[in-house]
């Protein structure tokens, strides 16, 4: 079949939906704006509810999509510009260098070995520090350090030019500039994830305070076995054990006060918890584990079996009631958590090692920038807006530009494969329509 | 066959899985004992085998070495075995030719408080595995007719979405629909959540869309009675009420049956009491114009589901108790609507604003606790709910016009049929289960795939979504001629087989047939492998290939420590 389809975002959605043009014979561009593929899912230890480890169901699909014949994966870009109309789209896509040539490299780590400039590492979400030049983790793809320009010593003024010095293939190139491409597309498939909110303006819940009060996503870090503690559970101030732990649900979500958080419930946090809440209690049986919650939300299949398992069978404690107060003792960095018991009325405080906050789906900051380059619309948050969710499907405002996964909202990975395939079929079919246009 | 099976060159490469496998295992230990293994030609040690550096390394390796058989001592073969697959077809190896030793979740994640024993344990499963790969032999998949048409089963949205997708994209598609007219439920429904759109006007577009597009014949009142052989060419018989039998031949099955919903007889009394009533009771009555002389509604969630006999969570229930109270309060203003819920599943964006919605238009939401559900009395002028709210710690009392039970969707009756007819496992409740929830759309049987309620409760957006999305599950690969299953197949001989017939009765995939001599025959195209056939075989008639009992022997003298004869 004649003609390309651009899938923008490279987490699971975009490789999902990418593989299923691919599979059906036709040309993909698969635009990813990090230097590698994987997006959030990489960065996740198990999934619910079947808890598989993450990377090993992701990493084929990387592969796959790297070395797909029908699949073009272009790294470090963003899409600047759409021209055109359904069928017929120009795609300008902007480029930023890797300062590695992929092709030279033999990934042999001399240049990370000798560069002088550590920054801390975004993909173990800042437990660990990283040099500028870099490979975010073992299973990344494509496999060769990218240059961080934003910690390099060289692009920071201070001439430096140790990698270069050291590389014995002469694979790293300093000079390369941003390229500008354009880029031709039957249709266009938005899968550009989300992002976590930081819930650092929630003062009353101590994050970035207390250095024991952490997200759910570095909560994944710190437990995965590829983390930085190597799947020990040890707390940030001081590596002790944690083995009393709260799950604090609807950080962020189903939040009605004026400037802080968003209203809707972010779908996913309460399965997460619960296996997060599972993998604690079976790597450290006597552990003492804690959630509070407001409603759970467990509408998948055997998503209701996790919550059960986790609750009635390792004993892991539900308080319905959304904590008042997190606070701090100073002298030991326990945390103690205030709450009511909405069930009971019973006011409480749990001391605990460690409080992990479910801090709510965000749409990706990049999504109004994005959006203006498409000529699509986003909705009050700022998610990608779908016309009209029965007669055309998936589709933006914007006749061909399709959307998948959480880039419209928050949803779990099933969901997002599921979408992920679909507007593969709807771009499949504008392809269809486009070679009839042309008499093809 | 090759003419050196006895002798091949063997590679070994032992992943360390980051600290997964090299944290427990002891893995350089591990390479020098590999390189003891008779047959082993080449031995290393990677930090990720499965990373692009290590099948680069794989690749170099098989080149340089001239191997001619890979063992990898790593993880599941489930998750990894196509990506070493690939590795060696990039070395110029046939696919085939590699073995996998897991010695990671059989192995490291299991024995990680005994290191010493897991080294152990993994060195006897990779012995185990150079013996049976030494034996491997090389398969091509065989070429197979791949027929573009689609059969799709159930006229209801998702059937309907997979249909014209399909259609669009070329594919003739019979769309078989067991009632005289194609809709489902959503000819039941009112208006549809999220956005309030009217069900008839969805239905309405659709039907003309299905009637305008040439590429779609329908079978109205129809059933599938059978349907038999592997994907790329599936017989399929359809009877039609007072027309002949018809039969034809696709490619590709779509099962888009959908669910019923619960009728909770005796629940909350009902049944007993018109005035108590199920959601989609509630719809017919909204679609004819709403309900009369009714002043205060009490919906009652979760009734039949989140209990013991059906533990799961139907998913939509919530959003529709929401959107239907919404509705009854925009009809009149004087109609008090209590919403009586044990966990309010409204989840994302949409539904979030539905649940906002109701609130603001004056419904009232109350929890109730899983021990103390509500007790509904029928009485003369009304019906008195009784619950016990935690949040004010008080039993409060409803005398309601109008009891609306939220039951869940439940299977339809005739799937356990379709399930035995195309090999499809249902779940614990009798919705059809995937092969993996991280592959919702992929199916035990290759080539059928499933949508809609039918898998499991989702909304008309989420149905319209899966039916899309199987639509493409079903176009992928339609261009190759090959059966990618794997080398694992049945083969019969003839000379030996008495034609007992043992193996036609168990084979799963209904894969033997007995010829006209009374011989069993089995057909690789349909037999997924599973060696039931040759396990049972009384006559050992049998070989499941890349699982021979020469292999398996080889295996199992390695494994007590000593080696097979050659």
């Amino acid at each position: 079949m004649e003609g390309s389809v651009l899938v923008i975002g490279g987490g699971v959605a975009g490789l999902q939906a990418s593989l299923g043009l691919a599979n059906q014979g036709i040309h993909v561009h698969l635009v990813e704006k990090a230097p590698y593929i994987g997006g959030v899912m990489a960065q996740l230890d198990k999934t619910f509810p079947t808890l598989n480890c993450c990377i090993c169901i992701l990493e084929p699909k990387m592969i796959e999509c790297y070395r797909h014949p029908n699949i073009e994966v272009h790294t470090l870009s963003e899409v600047v510009d759409v021209d055109g109309s359904k069928g017929h789209f120009a795609v300008r896509v902007v480029q930023r260098p890797r300062h590695v040539d992929p092709s030279r490299c033999t990934r042999c780590g001399a240049c990370i070995e000798s560069c002088p400039a550590t920054v801390s590492d975004d993909f173990q979400t800042g437990f660990e520090p990283r040099k500028a030049v870099y490979i975010p983790f073992p299973q990344a793809v494509p496999y060769a350090p990218s240059i961080d320009e934003g910690a390099c010593l060289h692009f920071k003024g201070g001439g430096c030019r140790a990698c270069e010095e050291v590389c014995p293939v002469g694979a790293i190139r300093l000079g390369e500039g941003v390229r500008v491409s354009k880029l031709n597309a039957s249709s266009i498939i938005v899968a550009t994830g989300f992002q976590q909110y930081d819930p650092t303006e929630m003062g009353e819940y101590g994050y970035n305070r207390y250095e024991n009060v952490i997200t759910s996503l570095e909560f994944e870090r710190l437990i995965s076995p590829y983390g930085p503690t190597g799947g020990e559970l040890e707390r940030p101030s001081d590596g002790k054990l944690a083995k009393r732990v709260a799950f604090v649900q609807c950080v962020g979500s189903r939040s009605h006060r004026d400037g802080v958080g968003v209203p809707y419930c972010s779908g996913i946090c309460c399965m997460y918890t619960a296996k997060e809440a599972v993998t604690v209690k079976e790597k450290y049986p006597d552990s003492q584990i804690n959630v509070f919650y407001i409603d759970i939300k467990a509408f998948g299949r055997d998503y209701q079996d996790l919550v059960n398992r986790a609750r009635d069978e390792l004993g892991v404690e539900y308080i319905r009631g959304k904590p008042g107060e997190i606070r701090e003792n100073p002298l030991t960095k326990d945390l103690y958590v205030w709450y009511e018991n909405t069930d009971t009325g019973e006011i409480g405080r749990k001391e605990v090692d460690l409080a992990v906050l479910s801090a709510a789906v965000l749409p990706r900051f990049e999504n109004v920038r994005l959006a203006g380059a498409l000529g699509v619309e986003l909705d009050e948050f700022g998610f990608f807006r779908v016309e009209d969710h029965f007669l055309s499907p998936l589709e933006t405002t914007r006749e061909g530009i399709y959307v998948c996964g959480c880039s419209h909202g928050p949803r779990d990975i099933s969901d997002s494969v599921t979408e992920a395939s679909a507007v593969a079929l709807k771009a499949a079919g504008d392809i269809r329509l486009a070679a009839g246009d042309s008499g093809g | 066959m090759s003419g050196n099976v006895s002798s091949p060159r063997v590679g070994v490469f032992v992943c360390r899985c980051g600290k997964d496998i090299g944290g427990v295992v002891d893995v350089p230990a591990m390479v020098e004992y590999a390189k003891g293994i008779p047959g082993v030609a080449h031995a290393e040690e990677d930090a990720f085998a499965c990373s692009t550096t290590g099948l680069e390394r794989i690749e170099d390796a098989i080149r340089s070495n001239n191997l001619e058989r890979v063992v990898v001592a790593a993880c599941t073969p489930r998750t990894h075995e196509a990506v070493f697959q690939s590795a060696l077809e990039r070395a110029g190896l046939n696919k085939y030719l590699v073995e996998m030793a897991n010695i990671r979740e059989q192995c490291s994640w299991v024995h990680r408080e005994e290191p010493g024993e897991a080294t152990d344990k993994a060195k006897d499963l990779m012995r185990m595995a150079v013996a049976k790969a030494r034996l491997l032999s090389p398969w091509e998949d065989p070429e197979v007719k791949q027929n573009p048409n689609v059969l799709v089963i159930g006229g209801g949205i998702s059937g309907m979405s997979s249909s014209l997708s399909l259609a669009d994209l070329g594919f003739h598609v019979h769309l078989v629909e067991k009632e005289a007219v194609l809709g489902g439920m959503l000819r039941s429904l009112h208006k549809l959540s999220p956005t309030m759109r009217d069900s008839s006007e969805v239905l309405e577009h659709m039907l003309m869309s299905v009637e305008d597009n040439p590429n779609i014949e329908v079978h109205r009142s129809s059933r599938v009675k059978s349907v038999t052989g592997a994907i790329g060419s599936f017989d399929v018989e359809v009877e039609s009420e007072g027309a002949e039998k018809e039969a034809f031949n696709v490619g590709r099955v779509i099962v888009a049956i959908g669910s019923d919903i619960l009728r909770p007889q005796g629940l909350y009394g009902y049944g007993q009491d018109e005035r108590i009533i199920t959601q989609l009771d509630l719809e017919g009555m909204l679609r004819k114009g709403g309900v009369r002389g009714v002043s205060t509604v009490v919906m009652i969630q979760c009734a039949g589901s989140r209990c013991e006999e059906r533990p799961y969570c139907s998913r939509i229930c919530c959003n529709t108790a929401l959107k239907n109270a919404q509705i009854l309060r925009e009809l009149s203003p004087d109609i008090d609507v209590y919403v009586i819920y044990k966990d309010l599943q409204t989840y994302g964006i949409e539904s979030s604003a539905l649940e906002l919605n109701t609130k603001r238009k004056g419904v009232k939401l109350i929890k109730y606790q899983d021990n103390k559900p509500p007790v509904v009395t029928p009485g003369e002028d009304s019906i008195s709910v009784r619950v016990f709210s935690p949040t004010i710690n008080e039993e409060m009392e409803f005398n309601a016009d109008l009891v609306v039970l939220s039951t869940p969707l439940i299977p339809v009756e005739g799937a356990p049929e379709i399930s035995e007819m195309l090999r499809l496992p249902l779940d614990d409740f009798g919705f059809f289960r995937e092969v993996h929830q991280l592959s919702p759309l992929e199916f035990a049987t290759e080539g059928v795939y499933v949508c809609g309620t039918a898998r499991a409760p989702k909304d008309a957006v989420e149905s319209i979504s899966e039916g899309l999305g199987v639509g493409s599950k079903a176009a992928e690969n339609r261009f190759s001629r090959r059966r990618g299953r794997g080398a694992a197949f049945a083969e019969i001989d003839e000379k030996k087989c008495s034609g007992c017939g043992i193996c036609i009765e168990l084979c799963p995939y209904n894969a033997i047939r007995k010829d006209e001599l009374g011989i069993s025959r089995a057909d690789s195209s349909l037999c997924g492998g599973c060696g039931v056939c040759a396990a049972s075989c009384p006559e050992r008639a049998i070989t499941i290939h890349h699982f021979t009992d020469d292999q398996l022997e080889a295996q199992i003298l390695a494994a007590v420590g000593r080696r097979s004869g050659k």
